[in-house]
């Protein structure tokens, strides 16, 4: 991996968000809102109304308030929310750090229980045990978040049940066991269309690594099962799959929106569903934003996570 | 076809997928004819009813019958899937295509532009959209065709460019057939095949992604009974009568099933070698 790699893949990611930034500012333009009414309310005056137009730069032409946009995106100067008066970035980031919570646990809860269950239903392939995570993997891709998450509160958050809480969240910081328990159901139910997706590739590469001729000449050399499967076959299985989980994070961060508007997780996804149903322009903008940043990153991490575990992989 | 179609009858995904969307598309264009009762009709005497003899799924908040709403909602959710994803696929196979055929300068750009777009998840985008365009189903199925649009343009693109270079098809030039005979023998088959599987599965995530925008409010209006729009008005009674709930989740899991399966069916049918 060279520094001129890097220096290329950067200027991806700052073109990708160029391009991001300049499709959310005209979607977000072609909103039937008024930005000047909804921060003085109906009974504002003309003159109230012109002054304040003024002074947000509404009466500027579509290309300098975009400019005005996006260099102060630039300075980290996401605008003022027209639904709070606060700074958006305020909002935003701190909305953002608990998304991410809920995102890592549900990645960890994807790589404990996809691998194995990958594993497992390639070693016994074509028997029961196979059938049957195939069987699980394809009710998984098929369930929507909120089918998932609504049938997860009906199970086990019933009066009668209630084993966790339906909604809410609590910090890790302030009580670490019950801030667990409501992060749960989130969490389970994002996880369920991945785990479903990624054990499937993994049982598909890894079936495809079986047949390959270094682990028949690993297994002649006399080593013994369990280390050819754990130190030949699974990790070469697992290369693919790096990626598919890094594609798979754009598809958890759509879930997290679904998820946290369910479960009342006042999390980013949250945050962006109140600032659509309010037209807090400044909000959507920069919720859509950054959800779209972390994903461009993320894919970046993949890539370079990838060219890390695999030496053979040279890019320039 | 025939033989395509054996093939696919032989795998038992191919044939399970096949068997539920055949299922699903009569349900669709028959389904709002086989209601039994007025899928809007209130009932005041017979609120929250489980499934039984007088109501065959059951009742919801206002004593509609479930099974009749079920009936009706049908086309709402799969046709309106089907038609987005047709959407997406005609666009995605302009832009790619295209892409493929300019080649050069043009290509590297257009391809830039669509690695950025889809690094806004599907979801977020079809969400942006609708919220631009207003909330309403046909709204929904324009967001979804367009959400899915750069990803289809990267298939269409790639596939076109290596059927392109594909022996079989510098053989027939050098044969000296006809351009005509070429595009539509050599190279058609072998485009629209990976794009009909792509497009398959992808009809299973356009219901998912229909439902959620409805049930995030954002597509279907009340009083229509689609699904997604069920599951979202059942989450007020849901401890009441889960059965509000359960049938249209079921349903809009079996749709999806169906589509995916088919998918992968078709893909190891049009490949016979893997």
């Amino acid at each position: 991996m060279s520094l001129l790699y890097l220096v290329k893949r950067t200027g991806y990611i700052l073109f990708t968000l160029l391009i991001v930034s300049v499709l959310v500012f005209f979607i977000t333009q072609a909103l039937p809102a008024d930005a000047a009414q909804m921060l003085l309310g109906e009974n504002a005056t003309e003159d109230a109304l012109a002054a304040v137009r003024e002074r947000l730069g509404l009466d500027e032409p579509i290309p300098v308030q975009f400019w005005a946009w996006f260099s102060g995106l630039l300075a980290g100067d996401f605008g003022i929310s027209l639904r709070t008066g606060l700074p958006v970035a305020d909002m935003m980031f701190p909305a953002l750090a608990r998304s991410l919570l809920l995102a890592g646990f549900a990645l960890l809860v994807l790589i404990v229980v996809a691998i194995p269950m990958g594993v497992l239903a390639a070693l016994r392939r074509g028997k029961a045990t196979d059938v049957g995570v195939s069987l699980l993997s394809y009710v998984g891709v098929s369930l929507p978040e909120f089918v998932t998450a609504t049938l997860a509160v009906l199970v086990l958050a019933s009066p009668e049940v209630g084993l966790f809480p339906s909604t809410g969240y609590v910090p890790l910081t302030e009580d670490f066991w019950d801030g667990l328990h409501h992060l749960a159901l989130p969490v389970l139910t994002v996880s369920v269309i991945l785990i479903a997706h990624v054990s499937r590739m993994v049982r598909s590469e890894l079936v495809d690594v079986l047949h390959t001729d270094y682990i028949r000449a690993a297994r002649l050399k006399g080593l013994s099962r369990r280390r050819v499967l754990w130190r030949h076959a699974v990790p070469n299985a697992l290369l693919p799959t790096v990626t598919v989980i890094a594609l798979d994070i754009g598809y958890l961060l759509g879930g997290i929106i679904v998820v946290e508007e369910i479960f009342a997780f006042p999390g980013i996804g949250r945050q962006l569903i109140v600032a659509i149903e309010s037209r807090d322009l400044p909000a959507i903008q920069a919720g859509a934003l950054i959800m779209a940043a972390t994903y461009a990153l993320a894919n970046f991490l993949a890539d370079l996570t990838y060219a890390l575990l695999d030496r053979r992989i040279q890019y320039d | 076809m025939t033989d395509l179609l054996r093939r696919l009858a032989r795998s038992p995904q191919g044939a399970i997928g096949g068997v539920i969307v055949v299922f699903v598309f009569l349900l669709a264009a028959f389904g709002p004819w086989l209601a039994p009762a007025d899928p809007e009709a209130f009932n005041y005497t017979a609120r929250f009813e489980g499934p039984g003899a007088s109501f065959l799924l059951g009742t919801d908040q206002f004593g509609r019958d479930l099974f009749s709403r079920m009936l009706s909602g049908a086309p709402a959710t799969i046709f309106m899937a089907v038609l987005s994803t047709l959407l997406g696929t005609l666009l995605g196979a302009f832009i790619g295509t295209a892409s493929a055929y300019l080649g050069g300068r043009a290509d590297e750009v257009i391809m830039r532009v669509v690695d950025a777009v889809m690094a806004i998840p599907s979801l977020l985008f079809a969400l942006l959209i609708v919220t631009a365009l207003g909330a309403s189903s046909v709204n929904a199925f324009i967001a979804i065709g367009i959400a899915f649009a750069p990803g289809m343009s990267r298939v269409a693109r790639s596939v076109a460019l290596t059927v392109r270079k594909q022996d079989y098809v510098n053989a027939a030039i050098a044969r000296g057939e006809r351009a005509s005979y070429i595009i539509a023998r050599e190279m058609m088959p072998n485009v629209v095949a990976p794009i009909v599987v792509e497009a398959t599965i992808r009809v299973a995530f356009a219901v998912m992604l229909l439902a959620t925008l409805s049930f995030l409010g954002l597509g279907a209006q009340p009083p229509s009974a689609e699904w997604g729009l069920m599951v979202s008005e059942s989450r007020d009674y849901l401890f009441r009568n889960p059965w509000m709930m359960i049938w249209p989740g079921l349903a809009i899991a079996m749709v999806a099933i169906g589509f995916n399966l088919l998918g992968d069916g078709l893909r190891d049918a049009l490949n016979p070698k893997t």
